[in-house]
Order: C-alpha cells, then sequence, then structure tokens
C-alpha cells in the first residue's frame, strides 16, 4: 500500500526540496519504488536538486490536464533505478492545479508506487493546500527559530483542518523533521533548543539534521546528499529519518560539536 | 508568590458584542413592497418600535439615492434603520447609517424563548452550562470562539492563535497566543494557565499586552482576573 508523504514548512528557504530530495533517495536506496513530486508550480527546484532538469518534457501541469500521461512525464533517476521525480511546470502558476487532477494524478502514483512524496511549496495558499490535500503522513521540516516554527505550527493546523484524512475524520500521522541545527550555536543559546521546538509544536521527531556545507554543495551539484556524500552526518541523519518514517525504530543522537585536539586546547574560535 | 502590580497606564477599553437585528430586504418594486409592509405593520402595531433594524439591500441592489429615499420612509413609517447591508458597496456616504459586514441568521423564536426563560426562572427551565473543551493543541492561526461560556484547553495554545470565551479559559498546557475572557460583557471571568507565555491577556475588554505583565511571571502557572478594573495577572505557585 503507497504511503503519500507531504514534505512542507509553512516558512520559505527552511530546507523542503533538500529534504524530499535527500529522505526520497534514502527511500530509494532501501530498495523502496519512490516518486518525488514537485508541487512548487511556477518556481520549479526539485528538478535542479534531483539533476534531473536537462530532462524535463512533461510535468504535473501537463499530466493534470490530460496532456500527457503519468509515464511520459515521471523522470527515472539515473543513479537509482527505483526513483522517480515528477517535476512542477515553470511556465504556469498555481492556479492550473485542479483538486480534480491532482487527485487523479495522485491515485494513479499510489498504484505504482511505495512511497509518494510531495514537495510542498511555501506558503499556506492553494499550492500548499493542493500539495497536502491526499496525504497520509506529513513531515513538517523546520529550522530551530521562532518564526520558521510558528509557521509550522500554523502547517500543523491546516493539516489537521484541511487533509483530505482529517476531513474524513481519519489520523494523519506528523513528523517533525529539524533541518540547519548548529549544535555550537544552539550550546550558545543563539537558537531554539530540541526540547523548545518539541514543545512547541507537540510532534514526534522525525530527525535532526545538522547543518552542514555538503548539503549545499550536494544540491548544487544537482545530487541528492544521501547519494553524493552517503557518509556526511548530514546524509546519515536524513537516512535515518528515512528509516523512522518507514516505521523502524532508529535511536535518535542529538547531533554534538565535534571538538578537534587544538579547539580543546585553545577554546573555540567565534564563529 | 502572589504579587501582582496594577497598570500605571490607562488603557483603552474595547470588547465584541453582538446584538440581534431585523433585517428588512425591500425588493423591487418598491411601492409596492412598502404597501405590502404598511399592510403587515396595520396588523402588528409597534412591532419596530425600539427595535434595531438592518435594512438588506442584497435582493434591491438600489442606489444611494434611492437608499436615502428609502431610509426616509421608513423613518416616515416610524422604522429606524440603524445600518445597512448591502454586499460589493464600499461606502454609502457619511448622511446614511453605516454598512454591516458578517452577518448571520437565527432563529426570532429562539431568542423570545431564551429572554423568556431568563424572566421566568420558575419555569424550571435553567439554560444548560456550556463548557467547550478541547483535546489539541490550539495551533497558529486558529481562533475559538466560544460567546456563551468557559473554554478548556488541554493542550498548549500556539503563538498567534486565540481563543476568545464568554466565560473563563483555563489552559493546562503553556499559553502563547491570545486570551480573551468574558469577552460578552463578564467582569468575574478569569484566565488561567500552567505556564505563561501570552502575546495578551483581556478580562472583559480590559486588556494587557506581553509588555505590559509583569516579566516575573512568564514561565509560570498564572491567573488574570480584574479588580475595579485592573486586570491583575499574579503567578499560582
Amino acid at each position: 500500500m503507497a504511503k503519500v508523504v507531504v514534505v512542507t514548512s509553512g516558512k520559505g528557504g527552511v530546507g523542503k526540496t533538500t529534504s524530499t530530495a535527500a529522505l526520497g533517495a534514502a527511500l530509494a536506496q532501501s530498495g523502496k519504488r519512490v516518486a518525488v513530486v514537485d508541487f512548487d508550480v511556477g518556481l520549479r527546484n526539485l528538478d535542479l536538486v534531483m539533476g534531473a532538469e536537462r530532462r524535463v518534457v512533461f510535468d504535473l501541469i501537463n499530466v493534470t490536464q490530460g496532456v500527457a500521461n503519468l509515464s511520459q512525464a515521471l523522470i527515472r533517476d539515473k543513479r537509482i533505478d527505483s526513483l522517480f521525480l515528477l517535476p512542477a511546470s515553470q511556465t504556469r502558476d498555481k492556479d492550473a492545479l485542479s483538486e480534480e487532477g491532482v487527485a487523479k494524478v495522485i491515485a494513479e502514483l499510489r498504484e505504482k508506487f511505495d512511497y509518494v512524496l510531495c514537495d510542498s511549496p511555501a506558503g499556506i495558499e492553494r499550492g500548499a493546500q493542493l500539495a497536502m490535500r491526499f496525504a497520509d503522513e506529513a513531515v513538517i521540516v523546520t529550522n530551530p527559530e521562532v518564526s520558521s516554527v510558528r509557521d509550522s505550527d500554523r502547517i500543523i493546523g491546516l493539516l489537521d483542518s484541511r487533509t483530505l484524512r482529517a476531513e474524513k475524520g481519519e489520523s494523519l500521522a506528523k513528523h517533525v523533521l529539524i533541518t540547519r541545527y548548529d549544535a555550537a550555536r544552539a550550546a550558545r543559546g543563539e537558537m531554539l533548543t530540541i526540547d523548545d521546538v518539541l514543545d512547541i509544536l507537540s510532534t514526534p521527531l522525525l530527525g535532526i539534521i545538522p547543518e552542514n556545507e555538503g548539503v549545499l554543495r550536494s544540491s548544487n551539484v544537482g545530487s541528492p546528499v544521501t547519494l553524493n556524500e552517503p557518509n556526511n552526518v548530514a546524509a546519515r541523519a536524513y537516512i535515518e529519518a528515512a528509516r523512522r518514517l518507514q516505521g523502524e525504530d532508529v535511536p535518535l543522537v542529538l547531533p554534538a560539536e565535534r571538538k578537534g585536539f587544538l579547539d580543546r586546547l585553545f577554546g573555540r574560535r567565534a564563529a | 508568590m502572589t504579587t501582582a502590580a496594577p497598570i500605571e497606564k490607562k488603557s483603552l477599553r474595547f470588547k465584541a458584542r453582538s446584538f440581534v437585528a431585523f433585517a428588512l430586504t425591500p425588493e423591487a418594486p418598491i411601492s409596492d413592497w412598502l404597501h405590502r409592509l404598511d399592510r403587515w405593520t396595520a396588523n402588528s402595531p409597534g412591532f419596530f418600535e425600539g427595535r434595531p433594524v438592518v435594512l438588506d439591500l442584497s435582493l434591491l441592489k438600489p442606489g444611494s439615492n434611492d437608499v436615502t429615499a428609502l431610509v426616509s420612509q421608513l423613518s416616515q413609517r416610524r422604522i429606524r434603520v440603524y445600518a445597512i447591508e448591502a454586499a460589493g458597496v464600499e461606502d454609502l456616504g457619511p448622511d446614511l447609517p453605516p454598512l454591516l459586514i458578517g452577518a448571520k441568521e437565527t432563529l426570532i423564536e429562539d431568542i423570545e424563548r431564551t429572554s423568556q426563560a431568563l424572566d421566568a426562572p420558575q419555569t424550571g427551565e435553567l439554560p444548560k452550562p456550556d463548557t467547550k473543551i478541547i483535546d489539541q493543541p490550539i495551533r497558529s492561526g486558529q481562533s475559538i470562539f466560544h460567546p456563551h461560556g468557559d473554554v478548556v484547553v488541554l493542550g498548549s495554545v500556539g503563538s498567534g492563535s486565540e481563543i476568545i470565551a464568554g466565560g473563563s479559559i483555563h489552559i493546562y498546557g503553556t499559553l502563547r497566543g491570545r486570551a480573551f475572557a468574558g469577552a460578552s460583557g463578564c467582569e468575574s471571568a478569569r484566565i488561567f494557565c500552567r505556564r505563561n507565555e501570552a502575546e495578551l491577556l483581556a478580562v472583559d475588554g480590559w486588556y494587557r499586552t506581553a509588555d505590559d505583565i509583569e516579566p516575573s511571571s512568564r514561565g509560570r502557572p498564572i491567573q488574570a482576573y480584574l479588580d475595579n478594573g485592573v486586570l491583575w495577572v499574579t503567578a499560582l505557585d
């Protein structure tokens, strides 16, 4: 039975697209058939992060409007056979999405895949609401800072009221994924702590992704970090988060600040 | 510790109230409608005496001159129009009654029955206690409006959300949003919460923002209540 997971946040720039790509790749690496769907119509990015931008022919809008078949629009990843991308349209806007069209595409994807990851646009408007509409589960991407956490709280409210599952009175599993966590800054009290975030959102934690330059480096070469640098700390955190998403019980370790010998000797330099 | 200081600054007082008004919906042609109205008031003389009447122009859609004429026609019949409801109209000018939006239907029988019950408690029909219990966290952007009774929240109330209650508000988690107790004019209402991180606390229209609340009460269990027009915020531990 396929699981449709929306990756959402409310706020922009917190790492939805990066996390969709990394989680999608990690799930596919563990043998699952995965489709990642870009719902950010007009501002598509997932194709770039997945390194598929030169192979886009048809997109989500074409499929919802019946211009193309789903199989024509899906792009198979060059590195993992079981990972597919359904890109967004860059030349249209979110008004081009219809609820019936999205329902049809999601239903078709459910038949073909184990996991369907929907990369939501930022905001709480039509695009974001359609991305979450048919979800069974949600990954709420949050940075440990107040504006991101408040926006995530708002999104959780929408997940509990505007999704099809919520309207039918069924439960929708929600997970918080904290990204760009900087242990050193958290220790200095410059960021919200993990406890603060979880206390405000009162939603279970899927994982903590440490701030790491490898994530941006991988995005820039068009490869999810879990594929490009699988031993990177952020990649390992994404791989563990993907295992938890599949229901595995993986203990969560707070990413600690690594101190080198010289750091310990001379104390840390100012960041 | 139960210390608190009254607010020194005089604050403004505002509150939301709802009233029941009678909406008259004229239909074209207007002379026929006025004729029917006259016939009807002849059967129930004094029906509109002292009652607030709202003119609903959704069917008639007249020009502003016609509205002026209609209002004076009604005032000749001792029907005083205190507001006008007209969809899509921005401004009717300073001489006409103000525009109203956000109307809700209500049953006149219901109101009369409630007022009878209130006037004559000997009939044995007591109004039911009406407490709203919410066992989920209130998320940012949500607004809970419960004008007749208490609100009890078992979870937390997020930043950017609000609870408006006719009675008291009880929060068993952290209050990070705004709480308006006694919003229908009840000065004995109180706000209780297990942990105070509130953006705003208000009882019966008297309010204090986070900046006006003593920093010592932040992060602690508190209650907020009115005493002689001063909103007190005191710790419960």
